[in-house]
């Protein structure tokens, strides 16, 4: 127990560090009450989240939740079903706008600004971060139109050549363009599933988000189209920063560079991902990633 | 073994349960077929009496008569003036006509009778010939002409012949002369298109459902032009953009309300605030139309937002993942998607108006009106309006057109009805 606290004090001090002014110190204080065990900020970080807490009506779905996403990094969150992997997840876009009794509370930073701050449009936040969704779900349309309606709403595109382009070249990244060249007039919705969640990164990527959000994108696959998905995450790395739910704690292994552990809607524990899944320094985490929980 | 008796005693069971559970399957589904079988029965048993009732009402009796076209009694030989060939006298030309072919009637009484058998329409269809070609003065010419209703209605055996004299609508003196027409092949049964082409009229060989149905044209095209947007909209505003609380579950209770209040409230609601209260005028299609589109917003909005929650939650999200705005959202990717539903929404609310009679009686769209309406704003009836004001009427002859305008009436629905499936068919999306 007094190492765990020991580490937080490490933690704080890193933090202001890391972030100096930007982040009253009313939120570092309030840290020390995080339970969090690892390093929850990062040299380079995209996106800034702390003490974000998230409420569906009255009841607390995400406690005290501090965490850094890094740059061009790939970020893992794993744990227990219900545990508010999704939930957290979608705070970074703003998502949980949609639900009515949703109501998010903390500061999550992005580019020095609030993400949450009234002033802030929502519109061009999700064209900077991103998402895919758990289940595929292309729009009802053909494949050029599922990948271009993200270009055409914000206005990307100069010319139909141009569009074109970056139509070719958001299928390219998502590994999709071989197969879907010479069908783009084709309905999305008839591909296969690996194909059509390829599809949605490439309808994701098309409008060059920053960040991109991903629940659980191969729970629908199988070994095979998960393991395109996976290579692709690694490629995408290299532009984008990825956040990642997960189940398979083999994907995260795979594919991340951190990976924060979730439990009952706290973050229990994040580090690099080797670390977690060697040494896990929470029993929590170590119960899970053994396989004696969750 | 232990084990092996169990299962074969569960199997037992299984099997013993499985008999029962086939049963109240069949059983389920007799009840379904003969509650099918119970309602085909009825159905067709409206649509045949109708059809039995009303299909001679396509058919009208003509006569044959050599009309000679007197310039004494119309003009002078030569003359093309409108104004003068429309004035002229051309029952004089019938009735010379009916004189001629029955010379020995002569009393004035009996050539009244006589004069009786051809219809007041004779007169039109001359004046109608003549003005189209004046050459025909001072011809003579054989010439198909409309029988009076209670000549059609003997020729049609609608007239009980073995009733007394004074009690029949055709007398004695008029069988004879009908026969000995017969005889000469004087009597005709042709397709009776003047059902087709004129508005209402005192005299049922003369009546038409052209006003009717352009009447209930008009008022249905007022309905949807307020009724489709409006009720869109607000299905749209509920379900895409209003958030879940007190007042929007109030105002779903309320609309759910407003689509079981009697039609004939929102007539009288129409009387008090269209006509009395914005003055608009009486009987016409656009008042009409405004009462039946209260009528029916209802049933848009609950099919609309039917729709609208049919279509999954997953494409509102990919759409705005992407960074569309809710008002894109619903315009590029919900309202396409729902829109089958809600076009078949609105043809079903449209079909309950096209059928609506009690609310129009209230804003005065019951009256006798014989003037094709040319427009909204002109006074006209509805069909089903129609349908009630022939059933009203004492003449034998309006019963057949009654069942005729009530096969018009139908015929309207059903194609709307399939027009509705075939839209759901045709834009039926699966994802
Ligand atoms: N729309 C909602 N309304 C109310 N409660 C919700 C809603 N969505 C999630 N919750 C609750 O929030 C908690 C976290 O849910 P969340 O979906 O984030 O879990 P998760 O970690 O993603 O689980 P899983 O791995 O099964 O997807 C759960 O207890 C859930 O019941
Ligand atoms: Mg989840």
């Amino acid at each position: 127990m007094e190492e765990i606290v020991n580490q937080n004090g490490a933690v704080t001090e890193q933090l202001d560090a890391a972030t100096d002014a930007e982040i009253d110190m009313r939120l570092v204080r309030e840290n020390h009450r995080s339970e969090t065990v690892g390093e929850m900020t990062v040299d380079d970080p995209r996106m800034i989240c702390r003490n974000v807490d998230v409420y569906y009506g009255d009841k607390q779905a995400i406690f005290n939740v501090s965490l850094d996403i890094g740059k061009n990094q790939v970020i893992a969150m794993i744990g227990p079903s219900g545990c508010g992997k999704s939930t957290f997840l979608r705070c970074l876009n703003r998502m949980n706008d949609t639900i009515d009794i949703c109501r998010v509370t903390g500061v999550i930073k992005m580019d020095n600004q609030d993400i949450y701050d009234s002033r802030l449009d929502v519109v061009s936040l999700r064209a900077s971060v991103g998402m895919v969704f758990q289940k595929p779900n292309p729009f009802p349309k053909s494949i050029f139109d599922n990948v271009a309606y993200g270009p055409r709403i914000h206005g990307l595109s100069d010319s139909d050549t141009h569009l074109n382009e970056i139509i070719e070249r958001s299928l390219h990244k998502a590994g999709l363009w071989d197969e879907v060249k010479d069908r783009l007039d084709q309905p999305g919705t008839g591909l296969s599933g690996g194909q059509q969640q390829r599809l949605c990164i490439a309808r994701a990527i098309a409008v060059s988000p920053e960040v991109i959000l991903m629940d659980e994108p191969c729970s629908a696959l199988d070994p095979i189209a998960t393991a395109k998905i996976e290579e692709l995450i690694d490629e995408l790395r290299e532009n984008y920063t990825i956040a990642i739910v997960t189940h398979s704690m083999q994907q995260a292994a795979r594919v991340s560079q951190r990976t924060a552990y979730f439990h009952l809607g706290k973050l229990i524990e994040v580090g690099e991902t080797d670390q977690i899944f060697t040494a896990p320094r929470h029993k929590l985490t170590e119960d899970y990633i053994t396989g004696r929980f969750g | 073994m232990n084990n092996l008796q169990q299962h074969n005693d569960t199997m037992a069971r299984v099997q013993q349960g499985l008999n029962q559970r086939y049963r109240n399957e069949k059983r389920f589904r007799r009840v379904g077929l003969s509650a099918i079988m119970s309602g085909l029965i009825f159905v067709s048993f409206l649509f045949i009496t109708i059809f039995a009732n009303g299909y001679t009402a396509f058919q009208q009796t003509y006569l044959k008569l050599d009309v000679v076209f007197d310039p004494a009694l119309i003009a002078p030989l030569g003359m093309t003036d409108p104004d003068i060939l429309s004035a002229a006298n051309y029952g004089g030309l019938v009735k010379a006509a009916m004189r001629e072919m029955f010379p020995s009637v002569t009393s004035r009484r009996e050539k009244k009778t006589l004069y009786k058998l051809v219809s007041t329409g004779a007169v039109y269809q001359l004046r109608e010939m003549v003005m189209l070609d004046p050459a025909l003065i001072g011809t003579k010419k054989s010439v198909w002409l409309v029988a009076d209703d209670d000549v059609d209605m003997l020729i049609k055996e609608h007239i009980d012949l073995n009733a007394v004299e004074s009690d029949r609508r055709i007398k004695n003196n008029q069988l004879e002369w009908i026969r000995l027409l017969q005889k000469n092949g004087r009597v005709e049964k042709r397709f009776n298109s003047t059902f087709f082409t004129a508005g209402d009229s005192r005299e049922p060989e003369l009546s038409g459902i052209k006003g009717a149905v352009y009447g209930s044209f008009f008022t249905l095209l007022i309905c949807l032009a307020i009724a489709f947007p409006v009720g869109v909209a607000a299905a749209v505003y509920l379900e895409e953009f209003a958030s879940k609380n007190r007042w929007t579950d109030l105002i779903e209770v309320n609309i759910n309300n407003l689509a079981a209040v009697p039609s004939i409230v929102f007539g009288l609601l129409g009387l008090a605030v269209f006509i009395n209260f914005f003055g608009l005028p009486r009987s016409v299609p656009l008042v009409g139309g405004l009462v039946l589109a209260l009528m029916t917003l209802p049933t848009i909005i609950i099919a609309s937002r039917a729709a609208l929650k049919s279509v999954p939650p997953s494409i509102r999200e990919a759409a705005l993942g992407v960074g569309a705005s809710p008002m894109q959202t619903v315009t590029h990717h919900v309202l396409p998607l729902a829109m089958p539903g809600m076009l078949t929404g609105t043809i079903i609310g449209m079909a309950q108006a096209l059928g609506e009679t009690a609310p129009l009686l209230m804003i005065g769209m019951v009256a006798f009106i014989v003037d094709i309406p040319g427009g909204p704003f002109d006074p006209s009836a509805v069909l089903p309006v129609q349908v009630y004001l022939w059933a009203d009427s004492p003449e034998r002859a309006f019963v057949e057109r009654t069942s005729a305008a009530i096969m018009v009436l139908l015929a309207f629905l059903i194609s709307m009805n399939l027009l509705a499936v075939w839209l759901r068919k045709k834009f039926e999306r699966r994802w």
